[in-house]
């Protein structure tokens, strides 16, 4: 494509997308709004053709049963102590995965030396995939809480050990300089310019480790839980109940965006400065 | 006084980017470097801020040698390299820690308002333009008081007329604070508007090829006739550096 059909699609695009009938998807509300007409939309076409009697529900229940599904578990309070099983493991395993990741990571990525004698072992590990040390776990640690945490652990402290280890090494090497002609000393070079440096590509390495944790946790809950969300999955499935399973995955959807937006407040404060980042998290600033 | 005495720099690579090169700076004098491009301008100025090392020779300050960088040499960079997380105020301030809250507040807004850019402390660097950048980085060096400031290209990426208008500024702030200047440049206009030495370097090796002292008064005047003898000298002095 010539640099003159790019620019005529963008034109297009600002004629199409600008006009004031687009209007409506500007500011915040306007952004949500855009964002569940999909879904929401297909929702209510699935409840209205399963009341016509168009569908057979046994399968998909309709949004409506899956919501009395989840007020059902809300209200017995079942609900609560699935999400709370399900966040304390993966929270602990997010904290000890993310503890172990930052630490390496912080050693490859300041010490060239660290890096040939660590580097290569951890991408070995890393090769893994990370089901693989189940069995290892629950030999090594029983079948109860400790196995989870681990494997949730293992796979969260990967991306973070990837993402510090990367961030340090784009550090401006330009901007380190300006902090030598001030004769900052290694701790103070580390503090005021390392650090904040680093921080947004950490807090993105952070996400994806979690996003990870999420992964492992529902893992972790089908191979042998009593509570957990996971652990509503497996139970919907053993007594054919499709709404607690779609019930369970929505929350669980719920439940990672939540954690997720927690993780992004706990850090916009230091993060203020960047200017992707006020964006993302508040969208409508511009509009 | 800034005394480079017999300053030499061959880097690992086998580049000869500086050679026996002597100068003496009397404080308060404003120096241009002038010179093709590999005729180790920027060298000497890393070498004079202890950014480098020489590999003979050295750079001393009021007769103390400087081996790294030292409080009384401040640097100004071809580029802004403002610390993005910090405000405008943030970074001017960066090398004040020592100094009290009220008394950095103080110089902040004396040192914002001397450069036209009053109340600007707490945006952000990327809310600035080039001009506005340059200008908050020059105060960054140049708030701490150092003896000399050392500017590599600090004005070659900004359009004629803000380059004119930081031109006046850093006048303003010469007469303010009066450090040593010495400037990195390839724009000899600029070269004679502010110096008083102008020092023509060679390439390969780097070393001094001629200096022309500047003895016309303030505020000057680029279409006068003195002004352009000396722009003449020194393009003439240039041009046979580079043969």
């Amino acid at each position: 494509m010539s640099e003159v059909g790019t620019q005529a699609g963008k034109a297009w695009r600002a004629r199409v997308f600008e006009r004031p009938a687009f209007g409506v998807w500007r500011g915040r509300a306007g952004v949500f709004l855009a964002a569940i007409v999909l879904p929401l939309s297909v929702a209510i076409l699935y409840e209205i053709a399963f009341r016509l009697g168009l569908v057979e529900a046994r399968l998909l229940p309709p949004p409506s049963r899956i919501l009395a599904t989840l007020a059902e578990l809300a209200a017995g309070g079942e609900l609560w102590t699935h999400v709370t099983a399900t966040l304390l493991r993966v929270l602990s395993g997010f904290l000890i995965g993310a503890a172990g990741g930052t630490l390496l990571g912080a050693l490859t990525g300041s010490s060239q030396a660290v890096r040939r004698l660590l580097d290569p072992t951890i991408q070995a590990l890393r090769a893994i995939p990370s089901l693989a040390w189940v069995p290892l776990f629950i030999l090594w640690l029983g079948i109860f809480e400790s196995s989870k945490i681990a494997l949730i652990a293992v796979g969260v402290s990967f991306p973070v050990y990837l993402g510090v280890m990367g961030a340090i090494g784009n550090v401006d090497r330009k901007i380190v300089e300006v902090g030598r002609i001030f004769r900052l000393s290694r701790v103070q070079l580390a503090r005021r310019i390392l650090l904040p440096a680093i921080l947004p590509e950490y807090v993105t390495a952070l996400r994806s480790g979690l996003g990870l944790g999420f992964m492992f946790v529902v893992a972790a809950e089908i191979m042998g839980a009593s509570e957990g969300l996971g652990f509503l999955l497996v139970d919907g499935q053993q007594l054919g109940k499709p709404e607690q399973i779609l019930a369970a995955i929505i929350a669980f959807a719920i439940l990672g965006k939540a954690v997720d937006f927690v993780l992004l407040l706990l850090f916009h404060p230091l993060l203020r400065w960047q200017d992707s980042f006020s964006r993302s998290v508040e969208p409508s600033r511009e509009a | 006084m800034l005394v480079i005495d017999r300053l030499s720099k061959i880097y690992p690579n086998g580049v000869h980017a500086l050679a026996d090169l002597s100068l003496r700076i009397t404080p308060g004098e404003i120096i241009a470097i002038v010179g093709g491009s590999g005729c180790g301008k920027t060298t000497l100025l890393r070498l004079a801020a202890g950014l480098e090392s020489p590999s003979a020779g050295g750079v001393s300050i009021d007769d103390e040698q400087v081996w790294a960088p030292h409080p009384a040499i401040g640097l100004v960079f071809q580029e802004p390299r403002l610390l993005p997380w910090l405000t405008v105020g943030g970074n001017i301030a960066f090398g004040l820690d020592h100094l009290g809250e009220d008394e950095k507040q103080r110089r902040l807004r004396e040192a914002l308002a001397r450069v036209g850019i009053a109340g600007y402390e707490n945006r952000w660097p990327r809310e600035l333009s080039g001009g506005q950048a340059q200008r908050v980085s020059i105060l960054r060096a140049l708030i701490a008081g150092p003896k000399v400031l050392l500017l590599d290209e600090p004005f070659s990426a900004l359009d004629a007329l803000t380059r004119a208008n930081l031109h006046g500024h850093l006048l303003d702030l010469w007469r303010a604070y009066r450090p040593t200047l010495v400037m990195v440049t390839h724009d000899v206009d600029e070269a004679v508007l502010l110096a008083d030495r102008v020092l023509v370097m060679q390439p390969h090796p780097g070393r001094l090829f001629a200096e022309v002292p500047i003895e016309l008064k303030r505020p000057r005047d680029p279409l006068s006739e003195d002004f352009t003898a000396a722009k003449r000298q020194i393009l003439a002095a240039l041009g046979r550096a580079t043969h």
